[in-house]
């Protein structure tokens, strides 16, 4: 190989760990959970945050006319070894929107009201805490465990 | 009793998939033409078996035999007939059954070719074949399978393949039903169109490590390939577009692209799918890059593995998740021995796979090539960069930080626009050697056209800097195409006298593969239009407005009209439809129906857009919320999606491009000659 093809080999090279490194320092969200968000208060104000929670059926409001989203969402794990531990995903969101015990926190959602909403469904938000201690989401994704996983039918369901 | 039998022939083919491993290696050791034999028909023989136990598994689906747990999972009495079919591949368990069956249908085309001078390469594309099939094979035997039955034992009911002690079958009233999402003809067709693409790679693949076990490290693995890649290259870039195209429809969120890893999986080995089909002209024409093409392919078929496993235990929870699975370790298990092997031949046999000339001028088409490759490869390690990048974070901060799609964007952006200069100049450069003076003179009427156009844009549609230079690199690589086929039209037309179309047609039909490149070419830069569209100019509003009232966007005015709901028992499903007035600058265009469709069995929403395409742009409405009584009205999201419309033609006319490339010749062989020839004649000419 001629050395100035090495030289171009270098510089493209060198323009992707660039193109890389900066995208990732643009537009890096830190995953967090309900209690890493409490816990890390202020200082977390203003950072570029996926939280993960448990949605609280009851809390769930929406204001059609502002388009205006509010739910609460419960702490659950953020490790997966933990969560099937304890006895599989929809298992750890039954019990974190029946414990009172745990933290939550308050989410604003402003934009249409996804399907998957519901109570016990895992709430995926991308957005910022702010100074009043509400959590805003530009982003809302839900996971609902139970319905397509390998769910055994009841017994009650047999004749 | 059918599930037993289903199972029982799962089994069966794992053996004989096993045994069909055993004898071509044995046989291939000791030059046992008899054992080698034994293996192909081994081979042959899997097909019918596994499409016997794949009909087995469509009878338990369309007869509502729901003490099979996975019918249980995918059906539900509602069901059509034909989604039932379909739910075979709608959830884990079935899709890798769909696996297997593709693999060993493919596998057995491929041993039914006349071997001719090629036998040598036959036990070791066994082999391959067969281990890859033995493998999913074995984890639908051992893992996922999907015949297993619900039985009542003492402490409720517990899924089994066979009877445990003092059970009794149970037998569910009526199944989960599949995913709402999922029943769309787009979904029905995007996955087998992924998978037909995934499993046709193995076959490259194959014959790559036959060539570098038995050392015949030639390009004749290449030649033999060559349109098996193109296939599997069609099937993958058409599920790459049905999935987007689904998205568009179903997913209601006004887009068709969001960066999530599923998406990112099956985007990779077309990536590194893309960038082989490029370097192996090198290899065939300059006996450069033999490495290069040989670490492309055992990448693309890790890749392909790799995908398998993430588009399949993704989609079915959500289509933005991961599902735990106990077959994740299995999988990356099986990719990590697969690709340390192949890596290993691949080093054993280095030194024979040495170029044969030396690349020269950094203009030529070979390096044009090499930088094609480059650019592929900087995109798969960005795309592979941000999957990974929470689990290297967590491993060096101790916390998960994730990207989203801004870094795609981002970082895709000028790679991508790299790629579309290439894609313009690289046809005109000539192998071996170019300049900077033999590339302006045949590029410059051209570039001046683009410039002009892009001038025009300037004051008639954006001021905007990146999108005016995206729009610049798609002019200026569609002019050249276009004018490669009027160079080369025009000088057949001088040398044959035909007149322009004839010698357009007969050019084209002559040298398929360069000029049904040319057409891809032409409609990735249509695609390219489509995609800068909705990524620079989308704009959305939403409200909710009484009955009569209007929304406006652009000049567009979406004027509520009524709304009404109603249950369909028979399908299981709730419409709410909403019809709409649609108007620019005042003048009527249409309805628009957006609606909800909300499914009793899934308890689950789906939001359809009311959508109106033209060239221009398409108006998108969805409907998020009604108030059924008061006069409160119903509320909507509308986007405008410019040029959108762009992409679906592109991957229309990029079908008609592959079509071209990949039909089969009468005789490869002579028509590979003849093309040069005409190459020859054209460069002459002009």
């Amino acid at each position: 190989m001629k050395p100035k093809f090495i030289l171009g080999f270098l510089l493209i090279m060198a323009a992707v760990v660039y193109l890389i490194v900066s995208s990732t320092k643009a537009s890096a969200e830190y995953f967090m959970t309900v209690d890493e968000l409490k816990a890390e208060g202020s200082s977390a104000v203003n950072k570029s945050v996926r939280l993960s929670g448990a949605v609280i059926g009851d809390t769930i409001q929406y204001d059609a006319d502002t388009l205006t989203l509010t739910f609460e969402v419960a702490h659950v794990s953020g490790d997966n070894n933990e969560i099937e531990a304890q006895g599989g995903l929809a298992e750890v969101l039954y019990q974190a929107v029946n414990d009172p015990t745990r933290s939550r926190v308050q989410v604003v959602y402003i934009g249409v009201k996804p399907d998957l909403l519901r109570g016990e469904a895992q709430a995926i938000m991308t957005g910022k805490l702010g100074d009043d201690g509400v959590f805003h989401a530009d982003e809302l994704l839900l996971k609902c465990p139970t319905r397509y996983e390998e769910a055994v039918p009841e017994q009650a369901a047999s004749k | 009793m059918f599930a037993e039998f289903g199972y029982g022939i799962l089994v069966v083919s794992f053996l004989v998939a096993i045994y069909g491993v055993i004898a071509a290696i044995y046989g291939a050791q000791n030059k046992s033409a008899t054992l080698v034999e034994s293996a192909r028909r081994a081979m042959l023989l899997t097909f019918p078996l596994i499409t016997l136990s794949a009909v087995t598994l469509i009878y338990l689906l369309v007869n509502d035999h729901y003490e099979v747990a996975f019918v249980y999972e995918v059906t539900s009495r509602s069901m059509p007939t034909y989604l039932k079919i379909t739910a075979w591949w709608g959830g884990q368990a079935g899709s890798l059954v769909f696996w297997s069956f593709l693999m060993s249908g493919f596998a057995s085309a491929v041993t039914l070719r006349k071997w001719d001078r090629d036998i040598e390469f036959l036990p070791w594309v066994i082999v391959v074949c067969s281990v890859t099939l033995a493998f999913f094979l074995g984890l639908s035997i051992f893992y996922e399978n999907p015949f297993t039955r619900f039985w009542s034992v003492a402490g409720g009911v517990e899924p089994h393949m066979f009877a445990p002690a003092n059970a009794t079958l149970f037998t569910a009233a009526d199944g989960n039903g599949l995913n709402p999402l999922l029943r769309h003809p787009g979904m029905i067709i995007h996955p087998p169109m992924l998978y037909l693409g995934f499993v046709s790679f193995v076959i490259p693949y194959a014959f790559a490590i036959a060539a570098l076990v038995t050392g015949r490290t030639d390009d004749r693995w290449i030649r033999l390939t060559r349109r098996w890649s193109l296939w599997a290259w069609l099937f993958l870039s058409f599920g790459l577009v049905l999935g987007s195209r689904w998205a568009y429809d179903v997913l209601g969120w006004g887009g068709f692209w969001g960066w999530d890893p599923v998406e990112i999986a099956a985007f990779m080995p077309w990536l590194t799918g893309t960038a082989f089909l490029h370097s192996v002209m090198i290899q065939e024409k300059r006996g450069l890059l033999k490495h290069w093409n040989m670490i492309l392919v055992i990448l693309t078929y890790s890749l392909v593995i790799f995908g398998t496993f993430l588009t399949r235990s993704g989609v079915l929870s959500s289509v933005h998740a991961f599902a735990q699975s106990a077959i994740g370790p299995l999988f990356f298990a099986f990719i990590g021995i697969s690709f340390v092997i192949s890596i290993a031949l691949l080093i054993w046999r280095w030194p024979e796979l040495r170029s044969e000339t030396e690349m020269k001028s950094m203009l030529s088409r070979e390096a044009l090539f090499l930088l094609n490759n480059l650019l592929f490869m900087s995109i798969l390690v960005v795309c592979f960069w941000g999957v990974i990048f929470p689990l290297i974070s967590e491993l060096f901060t101790g916390q998960k930080v994730t990207v989203g799609p801004p870094f795609y964007q981002r970082a895709t952006a000028p790679l991508f626009s790299a790629l579309l200069f290439l894609m313009a100049i690289a046809p005109l450069s000539a192998w071996g050697h170019s300049t900077v003076q033999t590339l302006g003179r045949s590029m410059w009427k051209s570039a001046v056209a683009a410039a002009v156009i892009t001038v025009a844009l300037f004051f008639t549609y954006t001021k905007s800097i990146p999108a005016l230079i995206g729009f610049s690199l798609i002019a200026f690589a569609i002019l050249i195409t276009l004018q490669e086929f009027w160079r080369g039209a025009r000088a057949r037309q001088k040398i044959q006298g035909e007149n322009f179309f004839t010698a357009l047609a007969r050019l084209t039909s002559r040298n398929r593969r360069r000029y049904g490149g040319y057409i891809i070419h032409i409609s990735m830069a249509l695609m390219a239009i489509g995609i800068l569209g909705i990524n620079a100019f989308q704009t959305e509003t939403q409200g909710t407005v009484a009955q009569g009232e209007e929304l406006n966007i652009s000049d567009y005015t979406v004027k509520y009209r009524e709304l009404a709901s109603w249950d369909n028992i028979g399908e299981g499903v709730n419409y709410t439809r909403a019809v709409v007035d649609v108007y620019r600058n005042g003048i009527y265009l249409g309805q628009l129906n957006p609606r909800i469709d909300y499914y009793f069995d899934a308890q689950q929403n789906m939001t359809i857009p009311g959508n109106r395409s033209t060239l221009r742009d398409d108006l998108y409405v969805l409907l998020v919320d009604w108030q059924p009584v008061s006069s409160n009205g119903a509320t909507f999201k509308v986007y405008v999606n410019p040029l959108v419309n762009w992409l679906w033609i592109g991957s229309l006319v990029f079908f008609v491009g592959i079509i071209v490339a990949a039909w089969p010749d009468k005789d490869p062989e002579t028509e590979v000659v003849r093309a040069r020839r005409t190459v020859r004649q054209t460069s002459a000419a002009d």
